[in-house]
């Protein structure tokens, strides 16, 4: 974190000389650890865990509040969603989510916070400064996937045993469209653009590609890997790089991750990581992408330029989610 | 009151949709066999709702996502009693005009019950029968199987104790009909899995009551006597569909040995203690609903309902046959938290699906097992395949 501050002072060529002579720029990753009920913490300097918090029931998702001070962390059996102190890695304070959280999503500004509440078919809508809750939106059956548009008018909310993506307008909070996509709805990712929605189907075994403005599914990306029964396939996290041209998809328990071009939606390459791989943060300098393998309790870390797989790093009991703070 | 609670939250949702014209109506039957089958054990014995309750959250799921497309599902129960001709209860629910029934019936009343409505265009759903013949011999056109057979749940146990290595069986059998095709069917899925049956023996249901005050100490005598001089072997399983004996089985072998079948690691469709692969919320949104577990017959009846609603949902109509052509075609799939999508058998009309298999408060493990190869998909490593099907479909 600091040593990207410093980075980011220096001129444009010895920034890149320190990165080329460093292995890593230093970023802080968190890791939630589902069955371990634990959050591990990942020093990308030395890709080694530095500390492992202790946390409510069953972490999932997981992300930094937009000033990078805190770290929030859903702890669905708890029913709430904690706030950890990125400064001193504990957890000082809880909020008012509905039953059962799992994925959620800030907006721009990071005051307003949706949550997906699986238990109940809604979206619980929290104001961050106050931490208080505000409102609900009634959705599909199972809510999980959360994203938000880049113009922020714009929340998206994929419901698991419906089905749908819910475009939900954030100023009034009524759904205003719902878009059919494959069985069992997991993560919604925009390209920084606004241009596409992605939308992974973990049982139907695809991403649908939503055009935003039309509200319809373009196109479906595929996957077949030689030997990897069809139904073993089964997209979960994605991550874009912010020129929306590489996508990254996590295959579950198909133990890859998929090289997906951006402009022709193609597969171009399977990555071998650890087993039934879920969610995925990059470094902010998008050199490197971090994946989370639930069955093999570890980490992998991947080099994007190169598209290889570099190193894998041992953290708690089945983790999830991951979250990297932005400079 | 609860449900207009939610109906007055969801109102703005409500009113971007639902509100342009008259929803499409879906209207599903729901068929049960008369009477309800006794347990030997006190907390197996199934509730008077089960598998109808597991089809009124299918509903309520359904009616949630057809909020959002202008559509709305309804149950309409029918209660055989004994002696009432389910032909006749079919046909009654078809001139109510209900296209899809699903049916917890013995296989020859869902036989009669299918033929009956079989011009009337109308798709029964089987919740409740686990014979192999109405899939193979005696399959119907419009009957689609949401149970597993008997021999998709013996092969789930097979390739378990195959894998495990518990190769050599002791088979004791019951003595009733339902025993005896379980039987047929372990002993199928014993030779092609490499298990090899050491011994059968039968266990004769000489009656007499279930359930006496001092039970316990005359079965602590009964089942060790009955299972010693066995030759070696590794795991006793119990073909006992009519819950005559094998429930007594555990803990009483004269050789201490695991039990298998119908007590001990029983192979199912679903079980109470399922938590993997988003379950939980399942359990969760059932328990809510009906105050009690949810057990095998209820996931069938869910999963039936849900088939349907996938169907109109994917099809935006209600039609019965554009339903049933939509599931019998490539682009049908349900997720029914079991790991992996569910497809239809296309030669029969049976749901793909995985088998669990539970020891009464744990999930053991779920099969198929790993290295059990197919061409097309390890589902159909389960039960009979295509190239043995007997099954024509007219």
């Amino acid at each position: 974190m600091r040593r990207c501050l410093l980075a980011g002072t220096a001129s444009w060529l010895a920034a890149a000389w320190l990165a080329a002579a460093t292995p890593a720029a230093a970023f802080i990753a968190y890791v939630s650890n589902e069955k371990g009920n634990t959050v591990s913490v990942i020093d990308t300097d030395n890709w080694a865990v530095t500390k492992t918090i202790k946390v409510g029931q069953r972490p999932r998702g997981i992300d930094f509040t937009r000033d990078g001070k805190f770290v929030l962390v859903a702890v669905g059996d708890d029913d709430t969603i904690q706030v950890i102190d990125a400064a001193t890695q504990q957890v000082v304070d809880t909020l008012p989510s509905g039953p059962d959280p799992e994925l959620f999503v800030q907006d721009a500004a990071g005051k307003v916070l949706y949550v997906a509440n699986e238990n109940d078919n809604t979206v619980t809508v929290i104001d961050l400064e106050k931490r208080v809750r505000i409102g609900d939106v009634q959705v599909g059956v199972e809510p999980e996937g959360m994203a938000i548009s880049p113009d922020g008018k714009i929340l998206i909310n994929t419901s698991e045993t419906t089905n749908m993506a819910h475009f939900i307008d954030t100023a009034t909070r009524q759904i205003v469209a719902n878009v059919l996509v494959d069985a069992r709805p997991r993560f919604a990712e925009f390209k920084r653009d606004g241009s596409e929605l992605w939308v992974s189907s973990e049982i139907g075994g695809t991403v649908s590609i939503i055009d935003p403005a039309k509200r319809e599914v373009t196109g479906k990306i595929t996957f077949s890997i030689p030997g990897m029964r069809r139904e073993a396939i089964q997209p979960v996290g994605i991550g874009m790089t912010k020129d929306g041209k590489t996508a990254f998809i996590a295959l579950g328990p198909a133990n890859r991750i998929a090289i997906v071009d951006g402009a022709s939606h193609q597969v171009t390459k399977y990555l071998l990581v650890g087993q039934r791989v879920w969610h995925m943060a990059f470094t902010p300098d998008e050199k490197y992408l971090l994946v989370t393998n639930g069955v093999s309790n570890d980490v992998s870390i991947i080099d994007v330029v190169a598209q290889k797989v570099i190193k894998t790093i041992q953290v708690g009991e089945l983790p999830w989610g991951i979250a990297i703070a932005q400079p | 009151m609860i449900r207009l609670f939610v109906g007055a939250i969801g109102l703005g949702v409500l009113a971007t949709s639902a509100l342009a014209a008259d929803p499409v109506e879906i209207g599903i039957g729901y068929l049960h066999r008369a009477g309800v089958k006794p347990t030997l054990s006190l907390v197996e014995q199934p509730a008077e709702n089960d598998g109808l309750a597991g089809a009124r959250l299918a509903i309520e799921d359904n009616n949630t996502t057809g909020k959002f497309l202008n559509q709305h599902f309804a149950l309409e129960e029918l209660r055989l009693k004994d002696g009432d001709d389910a032909a006749r209860a079919a046909v009654a629910l078809a001139d109510r005009k209900i296209g899809f029934i699903i049916a917890d019936l013995p296989a020859d009343a869902l036989l009669k019950a299918a033929d009956a409505v079989r011009d009337r265009g109308t798709v029964l759903f089987n919740a409740g029968a686990i014979d192999d013949r109405l899939r193979e011999e005696d399959c119907r056109a419009n009957v689609i199987h949401a149970a597993p057979t008997r021999s998709m749940l013996a092969d789930g146990l097979a390739q378990y104790l195959v894998w495990k290595q518990w190769k050599r069986w002791m088979l004791v059998v019951g003595s009733h009909e339902e025993d005896k095709l379980f039987a047929e069917a372990l002993r199928r899925a014993a030779s092609r899995f490499g298990a090899k049956i050491v011994q059968e023996r039968v266990f004769e249901d000489s009656g007499g009551a279930r359930r006496t005050d001092s039970g316990v100490t005359l079965i602590q005598r009964q089942m060790p006597v009955f299972t010693q001089q066995a030759p070696a072997y590794d795991v006793l399983v119990a073909a006992d569909e009519s819950e005559v004996f094998a429930p007594y089985l555990p803990y009483r072998t004269w050789d201490p040995r695991p039990v298998a079948g119908s007590a001990g690691l029983v192979p199912k469709s679903w079980d109470a203690a399922q938590d993997q692969w988003g379950a939980v919320q399942m359990q969760n949104r059932f328990l809510k609903l009906n105050s009690r577990h949810m057990t095998a017959l209820d996931m069938q009846a869910w999963t039936a309902a849900r088939m349907i609603g996938e169907a109109v949902t994917r099809k935006n109509s209600g039609d019965p046959k554009s339903v049933l052509d939509f599931l019998k075609g490539p682009d049908f799939s349900i997720a029914a938290f079991k790991g992996q999508r569910l497809t239809l058998r296309d030669w029969n009309l049976q749901l793909r699906q995985p088998i669990l298999l539970a020891d009464g408060r744990m999930i053991v493990s779920v099969s198929p097992q790993e290295g059990f190869l197919h061409q097309v998909s390890e589902l159909d490593t389960l039960g009979l395949d295509r190239p043995e099907t007997k099954c024509k479909l007219h």
